[in-house]
């Protein structure tokens, strides 16, 4: 199979890689890139642990192709926080203790990210389905919806 | 110690919320999981599974696939030797089938290559010549003595007769006089319930990283509840010695009992040994479904009997528990917690394991009890409402307590449930109004908790601050409650301490995170870890003051003179002494090794309130509140979070997860989009009330809160359902055709 040469932005870096043209973005990142910060939980669109966003645009990484992100511009888990200051919503979910084993955390910061730039004042249960397709098997979502609240109010006030 | 009995009430640091210290890496993406890792050189492996549920492997052709450029190494079962013996053997024969395949995604023969692509294409190039055998996937069917045999030679002596070999073994608990209870009810409810098999859920799938030199050593790094089981499991199977192999434990992404035993390690070992490189070995999740080791599922028949007044006279159980195509002793657990909330006469419990072409069960929170008292409780709570008896007065009535003799033996110590309950009864929740459609449930929980072997160690650094080594992965906050408990002993801030999980050559034996057990026996040694380096610290005091080391007390972080000689010096902080430690007889460390008993089990109750669609069957959750006695809450947001996240997992056990096999044997629903698991919009805010009931085996009182909250949920729902519905409903998941099938049933 020909590689594609592919050239985009990364978190703000220009980045260019080769890859194979049924490459997914996911394994790109996690395999190529050494972006580990988003997960594999399914595959298959289901769980949101691999969300990133393209071009502003919340997807899950592991349903785009590579080859399809010529020219965009990306954001992972990885480009959240700003050297050693937390965005907020990172903050906060340490400070609600909105994760038990962690490894739906990125994609749910990255998707709760991308829900305040549309909406920064997103009722609870706008919040509920807004996550509806991130899973997080430990935690109940309880502290989950309590963090973004009060990572949004936050934000606003700010 | 004197100290180690009474229980300590007046604590600086225990109960407080301080953030956890795995934080930043978790919410940054720097934490690394199994997947996470790479090395240099790695190949890539992938498993051939069985597509039937039952088959005979006639041959095995690699041929092909070993000529496919890339392809470094296929083995099949031949490789893995043959030892014939206990768990170990299980676990190898439920990775990789032998000769014949027991269940759909049973491994066949596995690939390590340059790279997934043509580690998958070698799989399709692998011929396997296969004879179809009929096959059993449902307990009822499994049970007839005319059934095909699973998996012979697994019958014990205690095994039920006039069945077919695949009923393997009974245990039975009980105590008192059947019949004599029975004739003294005014009314009695037999009943027959059914719960499905579910996973454990977890979103990250199995990974692993082996490398392993001709040598015969290895190191391993792999998602696991247990590095040092795992080591075990894979020298057995490779029939290596246990120093050989060095297993390091990655950042773990969810277990409930999931990641307690091997699915794919050993394979990756083997594999590695054999191509002379690195392997790494990630499950896809249909893998995951289909190949490690979901819940069982059970037929368990109740009869109870209760006087008009609400007294429970005796109780009857038989629990048919399907765990795939191994035995296991999940049906022990399960015949032991069934009535375990109750203080009886006359009862009798007994658990049966049945062998299916079904993944071979592992433990999920609270293994085997989730589904004995959702039976137990579905039967009272129906008794309730026939009696017109108040459902929560009825437990306080019959409720366990200290001194009780419980269903499965012991007797209870201090014990939980009454004040419970209690709480329960006089929370807004349990008197707030109920609209159209709309009913509450509740129901109590129960685990035993385990402690287990154990060892912590306890650095006191030169500059005053503290390290710990312990053996068990951090799945949910521990690496906080652990310092927390460290700090508060020795009398220092919580960030002074550090707490790290090592590998199995940096700190002795573990047993895995499971039970329950992590906060309660690595808690407990890392409190006698810093009293025996309290004790020296005490003695480098002495020594610096020249008085006898009896003489010193430890107090708030500082040594202080005590006694005759007390105000005589000026105290000395921990980081003084510290300091000073290789003037007066070097570095200063504790350590505690323990096989710890004292667990102390756990009660719950939970509350629930749904309102049921009557032209759906749909189920809504409009309301939901635990209550459990956790002892004591180290870190009361991650005891809320076990809360939490247990009655989620049940709420998905009781309305939507099912493992669905067809006609054909094969699993139908293997993906979280068939297999639906509670997301955030299903859900109302999941409220907790915590109860500190002392556990007397612990010097803080602290009990294990991990598993009991998955196991009220299951009834509270199906009896929330039933008062809702004017139904009983005898059958899990609570589907809307299901519940729609009862209303219309009901109706017709
Ligand atoms: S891995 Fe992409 S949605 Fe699950
Ligand atoms: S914290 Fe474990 S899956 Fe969300």
């Amino acid at each position: 199979m020909k590689k594609l040469h592919i050239n985009t932005s990364i978190n703000g870096n220009s980045a260019e890689f080769l890859c194979d043209p049924d490459a997914t973005l996911l394994s790109v990142l996690r395999d190529q890139l050494n972006l580990t910060g988003a997960k594999e939980g399914c595959g298959s669109g289901d769980c949101g642990a691999c969300s990133v966003t393209v071009n502003g645009r919340l997807v899950a990484s592991c349903l785009v192709l590579a080859a399809e992100v010529e020219g965009a511009e990306i954001t992972t888990i990885e480009g959240m926080a700003e050297g050693e200051v937390l965005h907020p919503l990172q903050k906060k979910f340490l400070e609600h203790a909105a994760l038990q084993c962690g490894v739906c955390t990125p994609g749910i910061l990255v998707a709760a990210k991308a829900l305040l730039e549309k909406n920064p004042d997103p009722s609870e249960t706008e919040v509920r389905f807004w996550l509806a397709g991130n899973l997080c098997r430990c935690t109940g979502y309880d502290k989950i919806i309590n963090a973004v609240m009060d990572a949004a109010a936050e934000m606003r006030g700010a | 110690m004197a100290l180690d009995h009474d229980t300590k009430r007046d604590f600086k640091i225990i109960g407080t919320r301080p953030l956890r210290p795995d934080g930043i890496d978790k919410v940054t993406g720097r934490a690394q999981y199994g997947a996470d890792q790479s090395a240099a050189g790695m190949l890539v492996a992938k498993m051939l599974r069985s597509p039937h549920a039952h088959a005979k492997i006639l041959s095995i052709d690699t041929k092909a696939a070993e000529a496919l450029s890339g392809v470094k190494a296929i083995i099949t079962a031949a490789d893995f030797g043959d030892m014939r013996k206990g768990e170990a053997m299980n676990v190898r024969d439920h990775i990789m089938a032998r000769d014949r395949a027991l269940y759909d995604g049973h491994g066949v023969a596995a690939v390590a290559a340059i790279n997934e692509a043509t580690a998958k294409a070698a799989l399709a190039l692998i011929k396997v010549e296969y004879e179809i055998l009929p096959h059993v996937t449902e307990i009822a069917d499994a049970m007839r003595p005319d059934a095909p045999v699973v998996n012979a030679g697994f019958v014990q002596e205690n095994a039920p007769k006039g069945y077919s070999e695949n009923v393997v073994s009974a245990h039975e608990f009980g105590h008192g006089d059947l019949a004599a209870g029975f004739a003294k009810a005014d009314k009695i409810i037999s009943r027959t319930l059914k719960t499905a098999a579910t996973h454990q859920g977890y979103i990250e799938p199995h990974a692993c990283l082996a490398s392993m030199g001709p040598d015969g050593r290895g190191e391993l790094w792999c998602c696991t509840q247990g590095q040092f089981y795992i080591r075990t499991l894979c020298a057995e199977i490779l029939g290596i010695e246990e120093s050989q192999l060095r297993v390091t434990a990655s950042e773990i992404g969810g277990g409930f009992g999931g990641k307690t035993t091997a699915f794919i390690e050993p394979v990756a070992l083997v594999l590695s040994r054999k191509a002379g490189h690195p392997v790494k070995m990630v499950m896809d999740r249909e893998e995951v479904f289909k190949a490690s080791g979901p819940t069982v599922s059970s037929e368990i028949d109740v009869k109870i009997g209760m006087t008009k007044d609400g007294r429970i006279t005796a109780g009857q159980a038989e629990l048919r528990y399907q765990g795939g195509a191994f035995p296991n002793m999940t049906n022990w657990l399960g015949a032991q917690c069934a009535f375990a909330a109750y203080d009886l006469e006359a009862v009798n419990a007994i658990g049966i394991n049945i062998l299916t072409n079904r993944p071979k069960q592992a433990a999920y929170r609270a293994p085997g009890a989730p589904m004995a008292i959702y039976a137990i409780e579905a039967v009272v709570d129906e008794l309730c409402e026939e009696l017109d008896l108040d459902p929560l007065d009825v437990r306080l009535k019959n409720a366990a307590r200290k001194g009780t003799k419980s269903s499965y033996g012991p007797t209870f110590d201090e014990i939980g449930l009454v004040a419970t309950l209690e709480a329960a009864k006089i929370h807004p929740h349990y008197a707030a109004p109920l609209g159209p459609n709309q009913a509450r449930g509740l129901s109590c929980g129960f685990w035993f908790n385990f402690g287990g072997n154990t060892s912590v160690s306890l650095g006191i650094n030169f500059d005053g601050t503290v390290g710990i080594t312990e053996g068990n992965p951090d799945i949910g906050g521990s690496r906080a409650s652990i310092s927390m408990m460290a700090a508060e002993e020795l009398g220092i801030p919580y960030d002074k301490v550090r707490t790290i999980v090592a590998d199995t050559n940096s700190i002795g034996h573990n047993d895995v995170t499971d039970g329950s057990r992590v906060t309660f026996a690595v808690g407990l040694a890392t409190i006698k870890a810093a009293r025996a380096a309290i004790k020296e610290m005490c003695k480098r005091a002495a020594k610096m003051w020249g008085i006898d080391e009896d003489a010193v007390i430890w107090e708030d972080g500082y040594a202080k003179p005590a006694g005759q000689n007390a105000g005589e010096f000026e105290p000395l902080s921990l980081a003084k002494i510290a300091r000073k430690s290789a003037n007066t007889g070097g570095p200063i460390a504790g350590h505690h090794e323990v096989n710890a008993d004292g667990a102390g089990v756990s009660f719950g109750v939970h509350l629930v309130d749904v309102e049921v669609d009557p032209e759906t069957g749909f189920t809504k959750v409009l309301r939901y509140t635990v209550f459990q006695d956790a002892g004591k809450a180290i870190h009361p947001d991650y005891v809320e979070g076990q809360m939490q996240g247990g009655a989620v997992q049940g709420i998905g056990w009781a309305l939507n997860e099912e493992y669905i096999y067809g006609a054909d044997g094969k699993l139908q629903n293997a993906g979280f989009l068939d297999y639906r698991i509670p997301v955030a919009s299903d859900l109302p805010k999941i409220d907790t009330v915590i109860l500190e009931i002392p556990n007397p085996g612990h010097p803080y009182g602290v009990r294990g809160v991990g598993e009991t909250s998955i196991v009220p949920p299951l009834a509270a729902i199906s009896n929330a359902v039933s008062r809702a519905i004017g139904v009983r409903m005898d059958q899990l998941p609570m589907s809307p055709p299901r519940v729609l099938k009862a209303i219309k049933g009901a109706k017709g």
